[in-house]
């Protein structure tokens, strides 16, 4: 399945942004306002790594939409993080910070990346790492310097070493995917002639819950991504659907329709202790656990449409939380549970609001019209979605603040969908 | 624009040569310095470097279809096994009616026999909300079936929400051939 990722300028220009591996397309359809100059000097050394670890550092930071890398010239000599700095010359280049670093052969075969970061502005070292490495991990200590770069320039910590889950779909076949979050590196967990959907990580990032169609009917496995292994955690009769980890990783959430209609359900991840936990003649399902899990959040359309309640996990009446128009689902609560994002239809189009959950105010941060299964990034920043553009499914990623956007698709004749960004990983 | 760029960047390299040469007390203090772990607050001896992590896949697509099926329930009026619905609607309308009658004189005629409904919709909205929504049709179907005689532990009632269209388009003619509860018997699923 060749998926690519291309990035779109501003100008209008494709230029290919990752080796021949890469998988998927990325295209940025928009920008932040202010965009923080960087400048990241090909480390020295680093040719004989075959992929550019600068390369990899400076895409990362780029699609985050909060940095622009800047062009720079050949550099001689080139800097290193132990040469000495010239606040004053990558000052006049426009630079708000800087990183430099080198790479060098051990006598084992393996390579020590360095570098150093510095804030121009503030004339100041940011600190640095070193990392031993082999080429194969080239591009996993590249996502790990950007994080380090992100988060002490921005105080978020970066997500350029999570990973994200998506289904891609070539005719009859269905595959799920795990990728990194620049997309690359995709690799199959589970491939099927049946719809897989609703991929939810465990808050550890090793499993993956989903729904799979495999026995003709919606069944909730849980995936172990380290070994392949599978269990099923609810096959009841009837449909089994919507799995949600609770924040402790010891409880899913679920949707059943073995007690009649479709209502929502706990149970522990090996299929044991199920228990109900919404009682209703309507529609009851989607449920989210908030990031300190006190709170499920759910879809139901208990008041004639489907609308967004919560309710409390130990259980309690639920409380409506979306009024503005008729069909409002697929609730996801930001990771500091302050806001919610979810589904709107607005005008016959579905796209992905905003709540913030103090104030109520609602804000439509995407222009798309087929919007579905939104899913923050760990930190915040990002939220990831499907949708589908020109007849084709893809996965489209936007800045909370709905400023910054860009777009991932597979190769001509996929479909992708069903997005989940992981988890921090340590 | 694109030669006064590079007219710039020359200028820029030139002058980064000359500035190379120029330090503060900072540069100093860094230069020729090992890279300090922030972690530690000591020179880093080289933290392993981040491994690529490896996800085994599991192959479904081997998988032999079911075999077994009463040839019975392939001719006459049981050969018809789909009910269409309205936009929105999860009643069954009267032309479906003779349809869910002689399935449910089979189920009653044969109490060994199963029967699974699955229900469906169209593509628009939230997937799982439509798993919701074709949940609602196949329980009709199913109500119905039992109020005419059949055992409710011979029909499981299920739903593929959106997921398995009988048309690929994109506009009311696909939807509502989309809108629809589907029967199999055991053997078929």
């Amino acid at each position: 399945m060749a998926l690519h990722w291309l990035r779109l300028c501003g100008l209008g220009l494709l230029i290919a942004a990752s080796g021949a591996r890469a998988q998927l397309q990325i295209e940025i359809t928009g920008a932040t306002e202010k965009r923080t100059p960087i400048a990241i000097a090909p480390f020295a050394g680093e040719s004989a790594l075959g992929t550019s670890v600068t390369g990899i550092v400076r895409a990362d930071l780029e699609r985050s939409g909060q940095f622009r890398a800047l062009e720079l010239p050949p550099l001689n000599p080139v800097p290193t993080e132990a040469a000495s700095v010239n606040y004053a010359e990558w000052r006049s280049r426009l630079a708000d910070a800087v990183v430099v670093g080198s790479v060098s052969s051990r006598p084992d075969g393996r390579f020590e990346v360095r570098f150093r970061l510095h804030d121009v502005v503030k004339q100041a070292s940011l600190g640095g790492i070193a990392y031993t490495m082999t080429k194969e991990q080239v591009r996993a200590t590249g996502h790990r310097i950007a994080d380090y770069v992100y988060e002490k320039l921005t105080g978020d910590k970066g997500v350029f070493s999570t990973r994200i889950a998506y289904v891609v779909k070539r005719g009859n076949r269905y595959e799920l995917q795990i990728a990194d979050a620049d997309g690359a590196g995709e690799e199959t967990a589970l491939a099927s002639f049946e719809p897989i959907i609703s991929p939810a990580w465990s808050p550890d990032g090793r499993r993956l819950a989903y729904v799979s169609f495999e026995n003709k009917k919606p069944v909730v496995y849980v995936h172990s991504l380290l070994d392949g292994k599978r269990n099923v955690a609810a096959n009841f009769r009837g449909s089994n659907s919507a799995p949600a980890w609770s924040p402790d990783g010891k409880t899913l959430a679920v949707t059943l329709s073995r007690e009649g209609g479709s209502q929502i359900f706990l149970v522990n991840p090996d299929g044991s202790g199920v228990r109900r936990i919404t009682t209703s003649s309507a529609i009851d399902t989607e449920p989210r656990y908030s990031p300190d899990g006190k709170w499920i959040y759910f879809t139901s359309d208990r008041g004639g449409t489907p609308q967004i309640y919560r309710m409390a996990s130990a259980g309690g009446e639920p409380q409506r939380v979306t009024f503005e128009g008729s069909y409002n689902v697929s609730p996801r609560p930001s990771p500091d549970g302050r806001t919610l994002a979810y589904i709107t239809r607005n005008s016959g189009r579905f796209q992905v609001a905003l709540q913030d959950l103090a104030n109520r105010q609602v804000q439509i941060i995407t222009d798309s019209d087929r919007d579905e299964s939104p899913s923050f990034a760990p930190n915040g920043r990002m939220i990831l979605l499907a949708t589908v553009i020109g007849g084709r499914g893809l996965l489209s990623a936007v800045s909370a603040d709905g400023r910054f956007k860009q777009r991932l698709s597979a190769a001509a004749g996929a479909d992708v969908r069903e997005p989940a960004w992981g988890p921090f990983i340590e | 624009m694109r030669a006064n760029l590079s007219l710039l960047f020359t200028a820029l390299a030139a002058a980064a040569l000359i500035a190379g040469c120029g330090t503060t007390p900072e540069d100093q203090q860094a230069s020729g310095a090992p890279v300090i772990d922030p972690t530690t607050g000591k020179p880093a001896a080289g933290k392993p470097g981040a491994q690529p992590q490896k996800v085994p896949g599991v192959d479904l697509t081997a998988k032999a279809d079911p075999k077994g099926v009463d040839p019975r329930v392939k001719a006459g009026a049981l050969a018809r096994r789909s009910i269409y619905y309205e936009y929105d609607q999860f009643d069954i309308k009267d032309e479906y009616r003779a349809l869910v009658e002689a399935h449910a004189k089979f189920l009653r005629d044969n109490p060994s026999a199963k029967m699974l409904i699955q229900g469906n919709t169209d593509e628009r909205g939230s997937r799982e909300y439509n798993v919701g929504l074709g949940q609602r049709r196949s329980d009709g179907v199913k109500k119905m079936l039992v109020l005419l005689g059949a055992r409710d532990n011979q029909i499981e009632s299920v739903s593929l929400g959106e997921e398995k269209p009988q048309s690929e388009g994109h506009e009311e003619s696909a939807w509502s051939k989309n809108r629809r509860s589907d029967i199999l018997y055991g053997g078929e699923y």
